[in-house]
């Protein structure tokens, strides 16, 4: 081979590994988006079925029961404005309370319930998760569904 | 007073800082040596301001001086000592305090062993590094000033986040701050090397060990963190891809690429651009991952509204670094040439794929960790990416990158013959993949990935082997011991370091194919038997800490009714913030942790006595992943102490002088 042609076919081995490269990571990037949705968007059927996404909002004071004999739990997840019903199996993590904030994945039931696969409460007590305050303040600034719906199909904060 | 003094000492930092940044600079441009000579002593002296900055903060913290809104903030009279002066880095202020001491301290080093460095190679060096000092100065003193008083005075402090009261959180921060702040030396290097439009063998072996220490306290820094996530979230993992775990991930990936492509550079003359554009990478995503960590903008992007003369700065600060380094980089690229011309396989090759492949996968990182902000920056909508993006792009990557190292490092330089290199080995292949094949039988369940896991892992040890053999062989030394002598540090760096991938490896794939997490509800008395063991649970009683109250549960672990471990988990409720906190209790193996956590009374929240949620865990071979890493910073020390970074460095010195002389004259 040619000194050119060689140069030619590693400048053309390397972009074509580049490209499979660039294929891997948007595919991959693409199906594990998790989108957010506050439980107004919910209410309002905005969230999809059968995809994982995750909602945010406050742990309704009162709300936590427990499954006798297993680690099931049902809680209330509110913005303030609406509410929607999770349950989780598992153990909760260290921050989660009633009346503070909450983020959980998971993906909605055909019954309306959200069954969370992951609950998030971090960092420390006084801290609120962005998520769930972005959806409690949507709520208060006395946003309504439909506004919301309209603004924005995608879980858009203020 | 004291606050005050730490305030007077960093603007008189600052002030230093201005004249090492800029005269040698100026003196190197004109050869003025009397100019080049002030950045010594500018440097020392502005190390040691800061560090007398620092050690006045540290004293309001070991002292409890309520009277300064930072130790207000993040400290309590009822913490223990070493967690109080701890707490002199755990703000957003502190840390970037910690930060520019790391600064003062590499720049302090750069000055001592150095005495071989040209002076103007030196000049230009010192000031890069006081530049960079002089926009954390700034930033500390115009918008985080960490000595702000409190008027009046608080009685209490609001506490340290008990998540930070660990031993592993004393020790991950400064070094992991050792490691960011280290590469800020190969960056100074590079855009020495821009500006003085040289760059040869001379100056890569000059910026090598100063990088592979740098990478070294990285690698630490980020196995300490892990296993801090790993036994005081309670969780159980090793790596979530969090943000803040990507920001220290990226430069240690690109770190990774940088320290290969210099070894091309010293020993070839090749990659001599690349090297550059990778040093001044693996500094940005520094700077990025700290000011991601510590602005805030991680937990809102919004803080930057909330605080706009920060966010302003932090931009600000990160386009004039970036941006400027880039557009130096673009502008004298080309006297610094590209380098040598290579076959199409050699080692060079493979390791320019190395590189390759690592900043693919550092890119995609990047991706994953700054298009939700961007996103939400914008107000386009609130999205999270999580760890399946990361394993499904990062694995794929770094499978063929840790297939290459069994390869390269026997590879010639230039050309490498294919047949030759099959002939060395084939065997490393062949037992590679046999016992690959056969191993996770004997472990208990094969699977495909567990095979192929296993495969890279001892493709790398054999590989190695079969490597230090062919080496031993060439040196003929007539006995193994003085074989064994005759090469140097820096292989056997490099050796342990390749070892060290391997041990990780190992560690992350025996965990993913076998670990056993199970979460279950258990009595006072009742027991589970998890993976060939007996867990049984007596109960949890309450007890005091330092400054917490503590609820520890004992479990007695069995195997085959002998008992063999009886472990405490604790749950404690912290004082000062009323804020829960998990300790997990692991019994570490050769095989493998025994990883016991406390969840919460189930019966009711105050029913301690009744039964509780609780998580079992067996995590085999899980400390594999830390020693590992712990291998591959050592490596990277025993390759700095190769005799050749002080002895080759000094003969070469009056030659290299000479040349550093009239390429300054032809530069400037």
């Amino acid at each position: 081979m040619k000194p050119r042609t060689r140069r030619f076919a590693w400048i053309g081995a390397g972009l074509a590994a580049l490209g499979v490269a660039a294929a891997l990571v948007l595919n991959a990037f693409q199906s594990n988006l998790v989108f957010f949705f506050t439980p107004s968007q919910v209410a309002a059927k905005d969230a999809p079925q059968g995809r994982a996404f995750r909602i945010g909002g406050m742990v309704e004071a009162g709300s936590l029961k427990r499954e006798p004999n297993s680690l099931t739990v049902s809680f209330m997840v509110t913005d303030t404005a609406k509410t929607i019903p999770v349950t989780y199996t598992g153990l909760l993590p260290d921050l989660f309370k009633e009346g503070k904030g909450v983020v959980a994945q998971g993906s909605l039931g055909a019954d309306g319930v959200f069954h969370a696969t992951e609950v998030l409460a971090k960092h420390d007590e006084n801290y609120m998760p962005p998520e769930a305050k972005a959806a409690v303040d949507a709520a208060q600034k006395g946003m309504t569904m439909k506004s919301l719906h309209e603004s924005s199909p995608r879980g858009r904060a203020p | 007073m004291i606050p005050e003094l730490g305030h007077f000492a960093l603007i008189l930092a600052l002030l230093v800082a201005i004249v090492q940044g800029t005269l040698p600079l100026l003196g190197a441009a004109k050869g003025d040596s009397r100019l080049m000579a002030l950045a010594r002593p500018a440097a020392r002296a502005q190390g040691l301001l800061v560090a007398l900055a620092f050690g006045c903060l540290a004293w309001s913290f070991i002292s409890n001086d309520f009277s300064v809104q930072n130790v207000t903030s993040n400290s309590n009279s009822q913490l223990p000592l070493q967690y109080r002066f701890a707490a002199t880095w755990g703000s957003h202020e502190g840390s970037l305090l910690l930060w520019t001491l790391m600064l003062g301290g590499w720049s302090i080093a750069v000055t001592l062993f150095s005495r071989n460095l040209p002076t103007a190679m030196l000049a230009r060096v010192v000031s890069v590094m006081g530049l960079v000092s002089v926009g954390f100065l700034s930033f500390l003193l115009f918008t985080s000033n960490p000595f702000e008083r409190l008027i009046p005075a608080a009685a209490e402090g609001r506490d340290l986040n008990p998540l930070l009261q660990d031993p592993g959180m004393v020790f991950h921060p400064p070094v992991l701050y050792m490691g960011y702040v280290g590469f800020s030396v190969a960056f100074a290097f590079a855009i020495a090397a821009l500006i003085g439009g040289r760059l040869d063998a001379t100056w890569a072996r000059w910026s090598r060990p100063w990088t592979t220490v740098a990478w070294s306290f990285l690698t630490i820094g980020i196995a300490l963190g892990s296993g801090w996530a790993y036994y005081t979230l309670g969780w159980g993992g090793w790596w979530f891809w969090d943000p803040v775990e990507n920001a220290s991930f990226m430069p240690w990936l690109t770190g990774t690429a940088l320290i290969h492509s210099l070894a091309v550079t010293e020993k070839r003359g090749a990659f001599k651009s690349w090297t550059v554009l990778l040093a001044i990478i693996a500094f940005s995503l520094s700077l990025v991952g700290t000011f991601l960590v510590r602005s805030g903008v991680l937990t809102s992007v919004h803080a930057f509204a909330t605080d706009p003369a920060r966010g302003t700065f932090i931009l600000l600060f990160l386009a004039v670094v970036i941006g400027g380094s880039l557009a130096l980089f673009a502008w004298r690229a080309s006297n610094v040439g590209l380098g040598g011309a290579f076959g199409a396989v050699s080692r060079e090759s493979m390791l320019l794929a190395n590189n390759i492949l690592l900043i693919v996968a550092m890119a995609s990182v990047l991706l994953g960790t700054l298009y939700p902000l961007f996103l939400d920056a914008l107000n386009l909508g609130k999205i999270s990416v999580g760890p399946p993006y990361f394993d499904a792009v990062f694995y794929p990557l770094m499978a063929p990158a840790a297939f290459l190292m069994g390869i390269g490092p026997i590879a010639r330089w230039n050309k490498a013959p294919l047949p030759e290199l099959w002939t060395r080995l084939r065997w490393a292949l062949g037992v590679a993949a046999v016992s690959a094949l056969l191993l996770p039988f004997a472990l208990g369940r094969w699977s495909p990935l567990i095979a192929f896991g296993l495969f890279l892992a001892l493709w790398i040890f054999a590989s190695t082997v079969a490597g230090l053999r062919a080496r031993l062989v060439n040196t003929q030394r007539g006995n193994l011991i003085a074989s064994l002598r005759a090469n140097s540090p820096s292989y056997y760096g490099m050796l342990i370091a390749h070892l060290g991938i391997g041990v990780f490896i190992v560690g992350v794939t025996l965990v993913k194919g076998y670990e056993v997490e199970r979460d279950v509800r258990l009595d006072v008395g009742e027991s589970i038997s998890v993976g060939g063991y007996d867990f049984k649970f007596l109960g949890v009683a309450p007890g005091p800490g330092p400054n917490y109250r503590a609820l520890t549960g004992t479990f007695e672990v069995r195997k085959d009714d002998r008992l063999i471990e009886t472990l405490h988990p604790e749950k404690r409720v912290y004082n000062a913030s009323g804020q829960a906190m998990t300790i997990a209790a692991i019994d570490t193996r050769v095989a493998g942790d025994i990883y016991v956590s406390l969840g919460e009374p189930v019966a009711a929240p105050d029913a301690i006595a009744g039964p509780w949620s609780v998580r079992v865990y067996l995590k085999p071979f899980v400390d594999w992943i830390w020693s590992g890493a712990f291998l591959m910073a050592l490596g990277g020390f025993l390759a700095v102490s190769d005799r050749r970074y002080r002895i080759a460095v000094r003969s070469r010195v009056s030659a290299a002088m000479g040349h550093a002389a009239s390429a300054s004259a032809a530069a400037d």
